[in-house]
């Protein structure tokens, strides 16, 4: 019989290098519960996830394309073009006589459809023309962000229904003092009484995207197809696997994920203009360098990215909380991108 | 009887180059057959053949007699003319299930529709071919990178022989290996050859040569130099032949 067990006493140290991370964010938690008494809470957390989800969304996006061994530069402006485009167009069904909510939702999906193709371009330069994946995605960011600045002129979208702001704004889920539950309403209590709310709407929007691409990049043939490919490629072709195909997808499920990103921001910000994530590349990279994965591709999962993009989330709101300024965040974020990488030298094979 | 992969009159030029000049051969069931030559003798060349990679410019290949077309490496793995090259092909960042069924993962159905990758079948199916080819890897969960040279070989084979490769073909099987793992594929390509596969090797070593084959075809500037069983010839008999003493000598009777 062969032994599958063999490996399953590893050291100490081994076990460190490997869970370093859930480690970190203990250490975070502690740190910033000790210099902010507020911040040990269940609505810190749910804040810590609601600033999160664009961080979360755009680390997503980064992953299937870093696991190929590519890399997507254009996830942040393609977000600010997805902010631009659904908020124009979400106004412009507002203006044609839509409902509120049908404007909302009519935008939403037709910007979903619209924010495939960034991907579909990058995916088909990469696979088919074999440009590299830095030089088709940084030019993407380029066209993106230009088509984005000729759309608003300057001036960031406005008149947006209110109704978007009170979704994006709003939880899943409300109990009011008396134990009543209402949901995606905040019910109307007396003045001093507090209305716990649980799970954020764009929480939840985020992470329904978020887990069923989990399922598919886990669990599907496409998604081994996607580690054999960032494995080896020639391999992969060999191997009978549609290497180009697989590619296209994988770039376009990265533009995919910046799109809802952006629509996450126009719901919470009520506008949408073409910077909204022009500072988030270096956190979705970087997210999902933290969770484990090689730039070499082949390697990280959902959950680890998630991981990694929590650390961010925590950094974020911590550093607000206790009253930092949030460039303090773009310091820390790149220090500890370092030391990932510093610490996956010292123990390589940390994702096995 | 018909021979089981048989090629006639293989002749591939590139440009002003003839890299392959009228070269017939045949490999049977359970026979390993060696090609030896020095380099740009056209062994390469013709194996590329035979595995799709390039096609002949004049020259037939019949598979049980019937005469096929290999216009792409997919057809010869169709027609269970599996190769093994140097870099073997293998997913380093995967574990050695996951490399057997590369491309051809098996599902099952959840909710019974959902196709989702079958670990628990394809962790099976990786044991019991592993274990009819005798081959030991303490733990097939360990990603390729982890193993032995040696250990990744099997694994490529393992791989061709799941699949039913009726012909294999490698090409310098023991080239990157240490002493003891070159001992170790020798065996498997006789646990092979016992099983009824068909084996047509590539080798510089003239030791691997003449411990596992049969029959032995050198190759020299394109043409068949010379065609020898094992058991009539000795080493320098090989080399003197790869070198083009003998045939020399033959052209001046």
């Amino acid at each position: 019989m062969h032994a599958d067990s063999v490996n399953k006493t590893s050291s100490l140290q081994e076990r460190l290098g490997r869970n370093w991370i859930a480690i970190f964010i203990v250490l975070l938690v502690v740190l910033f519960s000790v210099s902010a008494r507020a911040f040990f809470s269940v609505d810190t957390a749910q804040l810590i996830f609601f600033n999160g989800t664009e961080v979360f969304l755009l680390a997503i996006a980064e992953l299937f394309v870093i696991i190929t061994g590519g890399i997507d530069l254009s996830v942040g402006f393609v977000m600010g073009f997805s902010t631009v485009v659904s908020s124009k167009l979400i106004v412009m069904f507002a203006g044609m006589g839509l409902s509120p909510l049908a404007s909302i939702l009519a935008g939403s999906i037709v910007m979903m459809i619209i924010g495939l193709l960034p991907g579909l371009v990058n995916g088909w330069l990469v696979a088919y023309l074999r440009v590299p994946a830095f030089i088709a995605t940084f030019s993407m960011l380029g066209v993106t962000h230009g088509i984005s600045e000729l759309m608003t002129q300057g001036i960031p979208t406005k008149n947006l229904p209110s109704l978007a702001g009170i979704i994006g704004n709003g939880s899943f889920l409300y109990i009011a003092p008396n134990g009543a539950l209402s949901f995606f309403a905040r019910p109307q209590v007396a003045r001093g009484q507090t209305v716990i709310a649980i799970l954020p709407n764009m929480v939840v929007f985020a992470f329904a995207f978020i887990l069923l691409f989990a399922f598919i990049l886990g669990k599907m043939k496409f998604g081994r197809h996607l580690y054999a490919i960032g494995g080896n490629i020639d391999a992969a072709i060999r191997s009978g696997i549609n290497v180009k195909r697989d590619l296209i997808k994988a770039y376009v499920i990265s533009s995919f994920f910046a799109t809802l990103a952006g629509l996450s921001y126009v719901m919470k910000y009520i506008t949408g203009k073409p910077d909204a994530g022009a500072n988030m590349l270096l956190e979705a990279i970087a997210a999902v360098v933290i969770g484990g994965a090689s730039m070499a591709g082949g390697s990280g999962t959902v959950g680890r990215t998630i991981l990694g993009a929590l650390v961010i989330a925590i950094l974020e709101t911590g550093l607000r909380i206790i009253g930092m300024q949030t460039f303090m965040t773009y310091i820390l974020v790149g220090a500890i991108l370092i030391l990932a990488v510093i610490i996956d030298q010292v123990f390589p094979n940390r994702n096995r | 009887m018909a021979h089981l992969l048989e090629a006639k009159n293989i002749t591939k030029r590139f440009g002003g180059l003839t890299a392959v000049d009228d070269v017939s051969f045949y490999v049977d069931e359970g026979e390993v057959v060696a090609f030896v030559g020095d380099n740009g003798a056209g062994k390469s060349t013709l194996i590329k053949i035979i595995s799709g990679v390039h096609k002949p410019d004049i020259g037939e290949i019949f598979l049980d007699g019937e005469k096929i077309h290999i216009g792409s490496p997919i057809d010869a793995i169709n027609y269970g003319i599996e190769t093994i090259y140097q870099d073997l092909a293998l997913a380093e960042n995967m574990d050695v299930p996951s490399n057997i069924f590369l491309g051809r993962e098996s599902t099952k159905k959840i909710f019974g529709v959902v196709p989702v990758v079958n670990h628990e079948h394809m962790m099976r199916e990786s044991h019991k071919v592993l274990d009819r080819l005798d081959i030991d890897i303490p733990s097939l969960k360990s990603n390729i990178r982890n193993l032995s040279g040696g250990q990744r070989q099997a694994v490529a084979i393992s791989r061709s022989i799941y699949w039913k490769a009726r012909v294999l073909i490698m090409d310098e099987p023991t080239a990157a290996l240490g002493i003891a793992e070159q001992k170790k594929v020798l065996e498997l390509v006789s646990s092979l050859r016992t099983q009824g596969i068909a084996i047509i090797i590539i080798s510089h070593q003239m030791y691997d040569v003449f411990s596992v084959a049969d029959r032995i075809i050198v190759m020299r500037r394109g043409i068949k130099a010379g065609e020898r069983l094992v058991k009539n010839t000795t080493s320098e008999e090989i080399v003197s032949l790869i070198v083009g003493a003998e045939s020399v000598e033959k052209r001046s009777q």
